[in-house]
């Protein structure tokens, strides 16, 4: 009977198709929006996942997530250097900057300024160019987004498009001149502003207006002690602030979390995704069950027993949730694709996202037919002699 | 307890009852609803059908024929007496014994044929074998030989809208003998279908249906098809009137 459970669903097709599109559509705001909050969530700390090398961050005490800058003397970092358990201690400057376009215009980018030494904190994918290249006098590394974007050459008339920044071409950063020698590949950032790497020494001088340019101090820990204990020396001896990278993501994670309602948000689009993937779900699987109310009555009369008919819709109803879940999924993952090259936040497909959403779309679909199954066994049989 | 010894020992209207007859049914009551709203829709009805009988109902509507015959094909339970089919009786039947029963041993023809309307007639004709386990390639193979022989053959793969109403009666008329049910249960199946479209629906019904081993009990009061019964019971107000030998 499992056969013509399914000829009576596909043969009704424009009930099938708009349960389908019901679940697809609940699918859709159940896996994009989470997808897109984690992309999110994984922005707000995607340079300290950049950064890889260091495992200790130190940092103002007042510091309350990565962009929230708030610069230390340099004779900080000789402190740290101090401390018991600390392998090598390099300083980062992390700040937004100017840069003026050849046609006037003006971008604020992220400025990164790193150790000239052992340039540390530098982009781990180099497209174009090499990082040792910033010992070049007046040299930046710019992120592929940027270069692509909105650092981009102007068009020289209106209808043209802008030239994406190659190697050799010049910048004016904060009125001084810096010479792209690399293209290099770096995660999203919140702020989706550009990133322009130079050495520390460098940074101090496109951005001199500022007095304190220490912003990070970054730190790796030696493998003898845990690396926590050693944050927690840091801070005891210098003051300032000394987190693992870990709790460092997670502080300007819980940030984003408290201080914005975007959980709050996004939460409120997957519940009305789920109630209207329900509502509409349920509405139409239940319309199609009524409207073969008398065929169900039919099949009783003619001997199907109850399991026989639970099975009937539990399995049209499992289908019509596996292919509208299998089309969602499939179109927020070509979403996902689309929005991975954009500048914005993309969808972070996670397999845990995957099953928790599918799990949702089960439920409702089991909703759905427990309400069409209690239906059809309380129906009595003798409707079938009714004309 | 008195009311069901005087429902036992009351005489069978009919023939007086015979322990080998197709239905036996004696001192049948069933009412619908409750209090001042209680419609009694069968009143004490006793009725036999013999083995190789085509018996017809006939009456008024709304004078209980259809609660009868749904009774007799236990797909309603009534209030009083008893009714046996080849001797089985079903309300004594725990549930999903007697829907076994009736998926093996009856079949049913209904007034608006009731076939699903995105299966092909084959796949219609073959749903009580389906019921009864039989895998679909069989099933629909053994329902298009029954197709064949209402004259339908060529038609095996279509559509119930692609048919007649004639068509579509004679589909459910294979449908409801494709399991070789013991009894087969019309209900009014010819009221939706023109004179002579009616009389050949019967005429195959008549020839497939009714052989020894099977009784055919049909709801009507299409008086063009009354020539078809061995015996008419007249039904009125939920009891059996008289009953007309034809033969």
């Amino acid at each position: 009977m499992n056969r013509i459970a399914l000829k009576m669903l596909f043969g009704d097709r424009g009930k099938y198709l708009g349960i389908i599109t019901g679940i697809t559509l609940a699918s859709i705001l159940m896996i994009q929006q989470p997808g897109m909050l984690v992309s999110i969530f994984t922005m707000t700390y995607s340079f300290i996942t950049d950064v890889s090398l260091p495992n200790i961050w130190v940092m103002d005490a007042k510091v309350q997530q990565i962009d929230d800058s708030k610069p230390l003397l340099d004779t900080q970092l000789y402190r740290v250097r101090g401390v018991r358990g600390v392998e090598w201690a390099v300083p980062l400057y992390k700040g937004s900057q100017k840069v003026r376009l050849s046609n006037g215009e003006t971008v604020m980018s992220n400025l990164l300024g790193l150790d000239d030494a052992t340039l540390i904190g530098g982009p781990a994918v180099m497209i174009e160019g090499k990082l040792s290249d910033l010992r070049i006098p007046d040299s930046v590394i710019v992120d592929e987004a940027g270069a692509n974007g909105r650092l981009a050459k102007p068009a020289d008339s209106p209808d043209g498009s802008p030239t994406p920044l190659k190697v050799g071409d010049v910048l004016e950063l904060n009125e001084k001149r810096a010479l792209v020698v690399g293209i290099a590949r770096a995660q999203k950032t919140f702020q989706s502003q550009p990133i322009i790497y130079t050495t520390y020494t460098r940074a101090k001088v496109y951005a001199n207006s500022e007095r304190k340019m220490l912003t990070y101090i970054l730190v790796k820990a030696k493998d003898s002690e845990p690396r926590e204990i050693i944050a927690r020396r840091i801070t005891q001896n210098t003051r300032l602030a000394a987190l693992t990278a870990e709790e460092f993501k997670k502080k300007s994670l819980n940030y984003m979390i408290y201080n914005t309602s975007i959980i709050i948000n996004f939460g409120f689009v997957v519940l009305v995704g789920f109630v209207i993937g329900a509502a509409v779900t349920g509405q139409m699987f239940y319309n199609f069950t009524l409207d073969n109310l008398r065929y169900f009555a039919v099949f009783k009369a003619m001997g199907a027993t109850d399991q026989t008919l639970r099975k009937m819709i539990l399995l049209q109803a499992v289908l019509v949730g596996f292919v509208g879940y299998g089309i969602g999924a499939g179109a927020t993952a070509s979403f996902a694709a689309m929005m991975g090259n954009s500048n914005g936040p993309s969808v972070n497909l996670s397999w845990q996202l995957l099953l928790t959403s599918g799990c949702a779309i089960l439920l409702i679909v089991l909703m759905s037919a427990l309400v069409c199954i209690r239906k059809v066994l309380k129906l009595e049989a003798a409707v079938v002699f009714k004309g | 307890m008195e009311q069901q010894q005087e429902v036992a020992t009351r005489p069978i209207m009919t023939t007086g009852g015979h322990k080998d007859a197709a239905v036996l049914c004696r001192g049948i009551t069933k009412s619908y609803g409750s209090g001042e709203t209680q419609v009694k829709a069968l009143r004490g009805v006793d009725l036999e059908v013999r083995p190789g009988e085509l018996l017809m109902l006939v009456g008024p509507s709304g004078c209980g024929k259809t609660t009868l015959i749904s009774v007799v094909a236990g797909i309603l339970d009534q209030d009083e007496g008893e009714c046996l089919l080849f001797g089985q009786n079903l309300s004594r039947l725990p549930k999903h014994e007697r829907v076994r029963y009736r998926g093996e041993h009856i079949g049913f023809v209904f007034q608006a044929f009731n076939l699903i309307p995105s299966l092909t007639a084959a796949e219609n004709a073959a749903i009580p074998l389906l019921i009864n386990g039989i895998p679909m390639d069989e099933a629909v193979q053994k329902a298009a030989l029954l197709l064949a022989s209402v004259g339908l053959e060529g038609r095996e793969h279509a559509l119930p809208s692609q048919l007649s109403g004639g068509q579509q009666q004679r589909v459910a008329v294979a449908r409801a003998l494709v399991h070789s049910p013991r009894l087969v249960v019309c209900d009014e199946p010819t009221s939706a279908l023109d004179q002579v479209t009616g009389i050949r629906v019967m005429e195959g019904l008549k020839k497939l249906a009714v052989n020894n081993d099977r009784a055919l009990v049909i709801v009507t009061h299409d008086a063009r098809i009354f020539s078809f019964a061995d015996r008419i019971a007249h039904m009125n107000d939920g009891a059996i009137e008289r009953i007309e030998n034809k033969r």
